[in-house]
């Protein structure tokens, strides 16, 4: 049995690239190839109606599943009301809104597939 | 692993160790968890090398432990160094060996701020007077006792008995080198062999036959540091850094870790217990853990002292299976047998490390 | 032993024969002067000869220093040369060259370069240590020669590169930007991606510093046809695992987390610094140095190619980091400020 000393090993809060997950991301590239043009200048989030009051990123959902943290980047995106005001200063040209959907559909046909 | 890319490194930190005469500063804590280590290290000094070794009784601890653990500002921890350095100066010497890497790493710094900030010297040497009526000369070299043994590698070989070698198969024993964090992170140029790849401990691994294993987490902290494990709420953190190095270095089955600082050997040696009885993880062979040794106590077994002169018995990790494979003989009877036989009563047995 | 004494008449002194160096001497053959160009090396080039490609149009880099040498056959050449002290005299320079020779010259062209870092001077890194790390050089060698153990006969699934190496780090020396490592970080991981389609390839950089021709275009064709990843973060610490594939540590910035991953090959951008030789020419010249090291410039905005001294000019990373095309420019401006100055 396990002993318990009154302290336990803290889970390492490390990314290891080795091991994350992203085929949601290469999912979203196939289907959004623009999605790799991002270059995190945070023009979306900081335009974003409902960043302030939600914590909603368009930067931080492609960087979130990027790294594998689908379940976070999946909260983000239940906040988002596709207003469209993102796409309009994305300096890149990325059609945010519609890259939204699109991954709100590969996480519905996840869903489904459940 | 390019080997001749170290010695390149190590050619460019090699620093001036005298050879002889020293004041021997002793540890506060290393008398405790490795209470047989700095006699070895004056026994192999004075008797087999005949070195000039001054253990003054009136010195003390050099206020490291309470500086790293920010209960005493560093101006007190200044004066306290200071004292030492007064008691040096009075035992007429002018070289000062520390046998803690805290120590070590906190006289080079007050001496490198004293470099930078010479009215800071000045205020000290008066807060000594005022204290203590004492004065003192800067000291011309400070070098950690491991450097000390460092110079001594060669002909300790010449002199050993043993070597780092496993007996039934002829290999060299693989050995895990860690050194203590303030030995050289802060000051490069003052350890031997600089900080990112140090030789001082695989330079005596390299004499005595052993093979130095360089794995991932090599220049990890051992996970004490100070206040992290000091303070309860921290030792989660502690602790794993520890199974972070652990985990790392598992792979190369390491037979033997050696250490030259006074908190590294006990938080590797105690914390496999912990992981032991928390995780039900284990890092030796057969349920054992990976024995952990101060370089004095490797120093001691390959010039054949018997291991339980050199404190063996104080391990929480079994060493017994690692003797073994060198080939050292022990009585396993007098393990806890103390001075004059008195007996020192054994400790209980862990449910998941494997020990006697 | 008396050396038999040259005196070479309306010529003039290019130290250097890099492409700063060779390309002055022909824009000065071109306006009627005797260039001699003095290099301390086997051959002419410089630093590009050594390399294969150049951005953003991925010429051929040894045509180019092919074509430069052959644009200067009219010039005195005069390779594993150095120059062994100089006097001036009047309106003159005297200029004795370690061959023997002594050149009477009116102007002198300092085109001395750069120095590569050196990146072993990046000890967490391990250069030379960790079998399967490289530099920005190496690799480009590799393109050329195709000869290189840490790439020949591997498995090479995931490939990183570092930029910054010796650059824009006070520690190591250089608080400079060298301007061309994240291009060419960027141009190498195209390249290695065209070499190994399936391999996957992180860019660790603090900042994209993109600022030339198309390099911008360059960038966002790596992101998109090519799928690199650019991690903000500076790479704090190499080692090597027990499959001998090396562990790389850096703070994933945009996430404010550590991040780790395991590479078979690390490509060290090693950035400009100055060139010690530019250095000692310098103090042999009583030329000053800038607060950066480099060479002191008469005015960094308006006059980057004359010295303080009357008769010494500049062309290229002697007085700074350049791009080539930078560089080229210089000399032009180099050669039309000495002929300016001769007719004065």
């Amino acid at each position: 049995m396990a002993m318990n000393f009154g302290f336990k090993l803290c889970p390492s809060s490390a990314l290891n690239l080795d091991k994350i997950d992203t085929s949601l991301y290469d999912k979203l590239v196939e289907m959004e190839p623009d999605a790799r043009i991002c270059m995190a200048c945070g023009s979306c989030s900081a335009t974003c109606t409902a960043s302030q009051f939600s914590g909603m990123s368009v930067r931080k959902v492609l960087l979130d599943i990027q790294r594998g943290k689908e379940k976070e980047a999946a909260a983000m995106l239940r906040n988002c009301m596709l207003c469209g005001k993102c796409t309009m200063v994305c300096p890149r040209g990325i059609n945010t809104r519609h890259l939204i959907l699109s991954l709100c559909r590969i996480y519905d046909n996840k869903e489904e597939q459940k | 692993m390019i080997y001749q890319g170290k010695q390149k490194i190590w050619s460019d930190y090699q620093k001036e160790i005298p050879a002889d005469h020293w004041f021997y500063a002793r540890s506060c804590i290393r008398q405790n968890f490795f209470p047989a280590s700095e006699t070895h290290f004056l026994k192999i000094g004075r008797e087999l090398l005949g070195k000039d070794i001054c253990d003054n009784e009136h010195h003390t601890t050099c206020g490291g432990i309470s500086y790293h653990s920010d209960t005493i500002p560093q101006e007190t921890a200044m004066t306290i160094v200071a004292r030492q350095f007064a008691i040096m100066t009075e035992c007429g010497y002018k070289n000062i060996a520390p046998s803690c890497i805290t120590s070590f790493g906190n006289y080079t710094e007050i001496l490198e701020t004293w470099r930078e900030f010479p009215e800071l010297e000045a205020k000290v040497r008066e807060m000594l007077w005022k204290s203590c009526r004492k004065e003192f000369e800067i000291p011309e070299h400070v070098a950690h006792t491991s450097d000390i043994m460092y110079t001594w590698r060669n002909e300790i070989a010449e002199k050993a008995k043993f070597r780092l070698i496993n007996k039934e198969t002829g290999e060299p024993l693989r050995v895990v080198e860690h050194i203590g964090c303030h030995y050289s992170k802060m000051f490069p140029h003052k350890g031997v062999g600089g900080a990112e790849y140090p030789c001082v401990l695989s330079g005596m691994v390299n004499s005595w036959g052993g093979q130095v294993i360089d794995y991932p987490e090599r220049r990890h902290c051992c996970g004490f540091g100070f206040r992290q494990y000091l303070v309860k709420a921290n030792r989660g953190y502690s602790i794993s850094n520890t199974h972070k190095k652990f985990e790392s270095m598992e792979p190369y089955k390491p037979d033997m870790i050696i250490t030259n600082c006074p908190g590294c050997p006990y938080f590797l040696d105690r914390w496999q217990y912990v992981i032991a009885e928390m995780e039900g993880r284990t890092y030796g062979e057969n349920g054992f853990g990976i024995p952990v040794f101060t370089y004095e106590e490797v120093a001691g077994l390959v010039l054949g002292y018997d291991p339980w002169d050199l404190g063996l018995q104080l391990h929480q990790v079994a060493v017994e299976p690692l003797l073994d494979k060198i080939g050292i003989e022990y009585d396993p009877k007098a393990k806890y047998l103390g001075l004059n036989e008195k007996d020192i009563m054994k400790p209980g047995l862990p449910e998941n490390l494997r020990c006697f | 032993m008396l050396l038999e004494l040259k005196i070479m008449k309306d010529s003039i002194v290019i130290i250097g024969g890099g492409i700063a160096g060779l390309e002055a001497a022909k824009q000065l053959l071109t306006l009627g002067y005797t260039p001699i160009i003095v290099e301390k090396s086997d051959h002419l080039g410089g630093h590009v000869a050594g390399w294969n490609r150049l951005f953003p149009d991925m010429a051929p880099a040894q045509e180019i220093v092919a074509k430069m040498i052959k644009d200067v056959e009219g010039a005195n050449i005069f390779l594993e040369t150095e120059i062994i002290s100089s006097n001036k005299l009047g309106n003159t320079y005297i200029v004795n060259l370690s061959n023997g020779v002594t050149i009477r010259t009116k102007a002198i062209l300092i085109a001395t370069g750069f120095e590569l870092f050196d990146a072993h001077k990046k000890e967490e890194y391990g250069y030379g240590i960790y079998n399967q790390v490289m530099t920005n050089q190496d690799l480009e060698k590799w393109f050329n020669t195709s000869v290189d153990s840490r790439i020949g006969g591997k498995e090479i699934r995931k490939i990183g590169f570092v930029h910054c190496v010796g650059s824009r780090d006070v520690k190591a020396g250089n608080s400079q930007c060298s301007k061309v490592c994240c291009v060419t970080a960027i141009k190498q991981a195209i390249e290695m991606k065209q070499e190994f389609p399936d391999a996957e390839i992180y860019c660790f950089y603090m900042d994209l510093r993109l600022f030339g021709k198309k390099y911008e275009d360059f960038y966002i064709n790596a992101q998109k046809d090519y799928g690199i990843h650019f991690i903000r973060g500076r790479v704090s610490e190499v080692s090597e695992n027990i499959e001998g594939r090396l562990l790389v540590k850096a703070e994933d910035t945009l996430s404010g987390k550590p991040l780790k991953v395991t590479l078979d090959l690390l490509v060290l951008m090693a950035g400009m610094v100055c060139n010690q030789d530019g250095s000692k020419m310098a103090s042999m010249l009583r030329l000053e140095t800038d607060s950066d090291g480099f060479l002191r410039s008469k005015d960094n905005v308006c006059n980057i190619v004359e010295s303080n001294r009357h008769g010494i000019f500049y062309a290229g990373a002697c007085t700074g980091t350049k791009t080539v095309p930078e560089t080229i420019s210089e000399a032009r401006a180099a050669a039309l400020m000495i002929h300016n100055y001769i007719n004065e």
